[in-house]
């Protein structure tokens, strides 16, 4: 079989200030007509950059040094800008990555579709607002005729990547670059949409070069994976071998960290019965200007032991986060009442709330936002301390080099600032300064979520063991059922700011009882190829 | 909320700093940029001229040569004499001393005042920040210039009068930069996890919000200078400032006007020194609020 | 709608009360005494009558508590009266009015000539490819805003009225006379614009939408045209209130240097004579051509903006 696209030892560079930086590093790959081809990787594999670089869509100090694109007859790779441009939108489609951003905040969403129909003479002024329409209907938006009237921030996430997906397939491409299409999106909406674009491929037969770093989606959906690290493609292979049978050190290293291919037995029930905190009826409401208050949070109960793990799952907008920041005193409840340590804090007084802080602390889903750009690590984690005024210098400086020795970190960081480190090392500072007053509680607010699969597995192992070594209580926050299960002794499920269903880990995930429940299971990347697996 | 996944930025592993590495770093810093090189350069001999005017010419600027009036610029004169034959070299140099003294002046005022309004509207919230952006919003509504001319009109003429005039009509533009950073600094992840930590607010206010806000503040101050350079020198243009014989830019080149046809230097020459001068605080400040920060 | 529009209104008049409070406190309150300067007028200090000064302070209510003052100037200003010019006696809002059509028809044309030449430099230097000359077109801004206003016109009126006498370098006469003034004008306005817009431009070229709209096929012109420039003018819009502003400000130092009757003509005079009605006038003045064009501005958003739903937005200061 001819090959659609035939990718040959391609070189991409990024000039910086001190040496140019290969990103791409003589990667070779192909896509056969109506083949889905995976590239997957974590961040600064250079997956995206070869994707973008099929079209020539690179930042622009990037620049391929080497190398060939054959597609269609023709190197892309070397071709002028101006026939370039007749194959962008018309012979090749791409779907961005974030839909918040990727549509013109100006413009009708019509006007957006039919552009690309304009563009290249497919239609006129009047027939391409028709035709925008009955695409838009295909991407699967509902109400096309009034949607593609409205601007994009009318739009949900969801429906403005359908709106992405529509300019994609507006004029009927033979081959679609999707790069991490649904990362932004909620899980649900994730496979809802996923389903839809394998579903249109299918239809109109054409090819998808799907860059991905969730080894999961990867496996639901291509027939070819490839995988990169480093700039280049360390494995390459049909989907069911590259995942049954891994070759590759690295690819092996991803499988067992991706939380939806992993079937770990989920952490037996903890009760130790010494009950750390208790929340009842909790109320939170946001006024809205000119409308009635927005309710947050409406009516959540829950209960917490020393020593345990309870996690809240939720999509956004579900109330999560604002539930653990009202049990931690950061916002004020409306109504209803908190109790740690046998003790009322819902409204705690200033003494009783710096009592607070010090036994119960947060962790951050951003580390790097979490930490102050001109405190040093040492700096950071010592705040804690220096804020209660334990200790002296020098014997805070002590506990702060052990502290750091717990997170696993080199001393040699103890000078650096947040900007020089790595995700995952900022995350671990983090922890540190969160466990420095020996906390009986840490509320964990999505801590992996903006992390590499690979470091958030060390993460959560930490995360475990830490728990084990001091008998600290975690209070979860996550929208990733996946990444629960291996940590939560139980788990809570939230939606529209209640909560719908709570149960021990094992339980609700082997015997749902909401539906919601079971939709966020279903959701799950990975999940038919780890059912199928024998564990 | 979002669940996005954001782009964890490469880090770039950095070299450990080393003492005998960071002159060859300045160098290689200025040597890309040689603009901010001569930026440099200019605001040094500005401000050397400001407080040691003796250094560049040890003449009187006010004591002419009748005899010598007029002359062209040339190795005598660089800059020319005017209709008294006084040396204008002499003059601009001794007008620096006025005429920074006076923007310094202006800076540090509406510095002092438009940052504590932002600061205090800023960290306190609520009525507060209400009842000062509002008037911010007020000073802010009647152009600078109509502002300082109203202060003037009050106060009287004179080199400091005019200073406090210009740095009055600028506290407003202070007050806005520094209550958006306080507010952006404020509700920054590192502040509410430090007040989780259970820090007090001063200890919040000193450690974190003030120095991370300050910043863009600074780097408005610098801009602000060159911005008070020119004001200050049109309304000693007008004829606000400092009386006849006093060298202030502005009035140097109100003088040459009238010997525009026979005179050229007289005008030209004080010109571009304010407008090299204005030139390269307004480039020192694009470096403060870029360039530097990533060196 | 309209209920955005009327509130907009009675905000709009607010600023202009506080905005004649602010002068009036600043004019009566800071140190100095008006009468004494105005019987003096100005720098001169020969010894004035006692009695002349007496009668001066009670002609003009300086004898009364200052919050009565007060009360009795606003009032007077709301039904139009600013009083009269203590240096000619005549009503301060006829001196205003009479001067006002040559001092707009100059900034009118000064800030069609700034829009003109400040957006297409922005335009040029965003576009071009090579990075010589989008260097060199970006260099011209910084520049701009650097020179002294009045001093352009010295080097103008030098160049093109003395050296080659293309152009007059005084006076009011028609439209030849115009063009020296305007295009000083145009300058630091014209170089403002090109700055917050070309810097809004290169931003938002980086956009991702940007991305997609290269995705569908289209060429860089249209890139330019039909996606970025219509969202990088906004920002560039925000600070338009600011801009004319200055504008006319600077218009009062200009009519100065080419001896144009208008309103800096006035001022001047007025600020010379410590002639306090005028002055706060021409303030007052100032503040009204600022809120009326943020007026328009506000008005004009929510159309270039969908995503703007008629809210009350704060004045922005130019970040540049």
């Amino acid at each position: 079989m001819v090959n659609l696209l035939e990718i040959r030892d391609l070189v991409v560079s990024y000039r910086t200030r001190s040496a140019p930086v290969r990103a791409v590093d003589g990667v070779s790959l192909s896509v056969a007509p109506g083949e889905i081809v995976a590239v997957v990787g974590e961040s600064g594999s250079g997956k995206s950059t070869t994707a973008h670089a099929v079209v020539r869509l690179l930042a622009g100090n990037a620049q391929i040094e080497s190398g060939s694109i054959q597609f269609e007859g023709a190197d892309l790779a070397h071709v002028p800008e101006r026939s370039l441009r007749t194959v962008r939108g018309a012979r090749i489609g791409l779907v961005p990555q974030d839909p918040a951003v990727s549509l013109n905040p100006v413009k009708r969403i019509g006007e957006q579709v039919a552009e690309v129909l304009r563009l290249h003479g497919l239609a006129d002024r009047r027939n391409a607002a028709l035709k925008a329409v009955e695409i838009l209907d295909r991407a699967g938006l509902p109400e096309p005729e009034g949607r593609a009237r409205q601007y994009p921030h009318e739009l949900s996430g969801g429906m403005r990547q359908r709106v992405l997906i529509a300019i994609a397939i507006a004029a009927d491409p033979r081959l679609i670059i999707a790069d991490e299409p649904t990362s932004a999106l909620d899980v649900t909406v994730q496979k809802v949409i996923l389903d839809h674009l394998q579903h249109l491929v299918a239809q109109s037969g054409a090819a998808v070069l799907l860059v991905t770093h969730d080894l999961a989606v990867a496996s639901d959906r291509a027939d070819r994976i490839v995988v990169m690290s480093q700039g280049r493609i360390v494995e390459t292979g049909p989907t069911a071998a590259v995942m049954n049978d891994p070759q590759h050190e690295y690819t092996k290293k991803l499988l067992a960290s991706a939380p939806g291919l992993t079937l770990a037995a989920a952490p037996p029930a903890k009760a130790t019965g010494k009950r750390l905190l208790e929340a009842r009826d909790l109320v939170k409401e946001f006024p809205l200007p000119g409308a009635a208050p927005r309710r947050a949070v409406d009516g959540v109960s829950f209960h917490l032991d020393r020593g345990e793990t309870l996690a809240l799952v939720g999509e956004s907008g579900s109330g999560k986060s604002t539930t653990g920041r009202l049990v931690l005193r950061l916002a004020d409840v409306g109504s209803g009442t908190v109790t740690f340590d046998g003790a009322d804090i819902t409204r705690s007084r200033p003494p009783a709330t710096r009592a607070l802080r010090r036994r119960a602390q947060l962790i951050y889903q951003n580390p790097y936002a979490s930490l102050d750009p001109r405190f040093t690590v040492a700096q950071a984690i010592e705040e804690p301390l220096r804020v209660f005024r334990i200790g002296d210098r020098a014997s805070r400086g002590v506990t702060v080099r052990g502290l750091l020795d717990r997170v696993a970190l080199p001393q040699t960081l103890l000078t650096r600032r947040p900007a020089e480190l790595s995700g995952g090392q900022r995350q671990r500072v983090a922890i540190a300064r969160a466990l420095a007053l020996s906390p009986d509680l840490v509320v964990c607010d999505e801590p992996v979520s903006a992390l590499d699969v690979s470091v958030q597995a060390q993460v959560l192992e930490l995360l475990v063991q830490l728990q084990e070594e001091t008998g600290v209580a975690y209070l979860f926050i996550s929208h990733d059922l996946a990444v629960v299960r291996q940590l939560a002794h139980r788990v809570a499920v939230m939606r529209h700011g209640r909560i719908v269903e709570t149960g021990f880990t094992a339980d609700l995930f082997t015997n749902p009882q909401h539906d919601y429940t079971r939709e966020l299971l279903a959701a799950i990347p990975g999940r038919i190829i780890s059912e199928g697996a024998p564990s | 909320m979002s669940e996005l996944i954001a782009p964890v930025a490469p880090v770039l592993e950095r070299p450990a700093r080393m003492h005998d590495g960071r002159l060859r770093r300045t160098l290689s810093f200025f040597g890309h940029r040689p603009g901010l090189l001569v930026s440099v350069v200019v605001v040094f001999l500005v401000g050397v001229s400001a407080f040691a005017p003796d250094v560049f010419s040890s003449q009187d600027p006010t004591a002419g040569v009748p005899a010598e009036n007029f002359r062209a610029p040339g190795a005598a004169h660089w800059f020319g004499t005017d209709s008294l034959g006084r040396d204008l070299f002499t003059r601009v140099v001794h007008g620096a001393q006025l005429s920074l003294r006076a923007t310094l002046i202006a800076v540090a005022f509406a510095f002092v005042v438009g940052g504590t309004i932002g600061l205090v509207a800023g960290f306190v919230g609520r009525w507060v920040d209400d009842v000062l952006m509002r008037l911010v919003d007020v000073v802010l509504s009647i152009p600078t210039l109509f502002l300082s001319l109203a202060v003037v009109t009050a106060l009287g003429y004179g080199t400091t009068k005019v200073a406090v005039a210009v740095g009055f009509a600028n506290v407003a533009g202070f007050a806005r930069v520094m209550r958006s950073e306080v507010l952006r600094v404020r509700l920054a992840l590192y502040v509410e996890a430090s007040r989780g930590i259970g820090a007090r607010w001063w200890s919040v206010l000193g450690r974190h919000v003030l120095p991370n806000s300050i910043g863009p503040v600074l780097v408005l101050a610098t801009l602000e200078f060159g911005t008070s350079i020119l004001a200050v020198s049109s309304l000693s243009f007008l004829g606000y400032g400092a009386p006849p014989p006093a060298p202030e830019w502005g009035t140097l080149i109100s003088d040459g006007r009238n010997y525009l046809a026979n005179a050229w230097w007289l005008t030209t020459l004080p010109g571009l020194t304010i407008a090299a001068t204005v030139l390269a605080t307004n480039r020192i400040a694009r470096a403060l609020d870029g360039e530097l920060r990533q060196w | 709608m309209p209920r955005y529009v009327i509130r907009r209104l009675v905000q709009a008049v607010g600023v202009l009360w506080a905005a004649y409070t602010l002068s009036f406190f600043i004019l009566v309150l800071l140190p100095g005494d008006p009468v004494s300067a105005m019987a003096g007028a100005g720098a001169d200090s020969a010894p004035v009558d006692p009695a002349r000064l007496e009668a001066l302070r009670h002609e003009y209510g300086f004898d009364q508590p200052v919050p009565l003052q007060y009360l009795n100037h606003l009032g007077h200003a709301l039904i139009g009266d600013l009083g009269d010019s203590v240096a000619t006696g005549r009503p301060v809002t006829q001196l205003i009015t009479q001067a006002l059509p040559q001092t707009l028809l100059l900034t009118a044309s000064a800030l069609t000539l700034a829009f003109v030449l400040g957006g297409g430099l922005a335009l040029a230097a965003t576009f071009s490819a090579r990075p010589g000359v989008r260097q060199v077109l970006l260099s011209l801004p910084p520049l701009g805003v650097s020179v002294p206003t009045f001093w352009i016109g010295l080097m103008l009126v030098q160049f093109f009225s003395f050296r080659n006498q293309w152009f007059p370098a005084f006076g009011n006469d028609g439209l030849k006379g115009l063009v020296l003034p305007a295009v000083t004008l145009a300058v630091p306005t014209g170089a403002q614009i090109a700055l917050v817009l070309a810097k809004s431009l290169i931003t938002t070229l980086d956009e991702p939408y940007i991305g997609t709209a290269r995705a569908k096929g289209a060429g860089r012109r249209h890139v330019h045209l039909r996606h970025a420039l219509r969202n990088a003018s906004l920002p560039a819009l925000t600070v338009a209130g600011l801009l004319v502003g200055q504008l006319m400000a600077n218009a009062v130092v200009i009519e100065t240097v080419f001896s144009r009757n208008g309103l800096g003509r006035v001022t001047q005079s007025a600020v010379s004579t410590q002639d306090i009605p005028v002055v706060q006038g021409v303030v007052v003045y100032g503040a009204l051509v600022f809120v009326v064009v943020n007026l328009l501005v506000d008005l004009v958003y929510p159309v270039l903006d969908p995503r703007i739903v008629l809210a009350p937005r704060r004045p922005v200061v130019a970040a540049v």
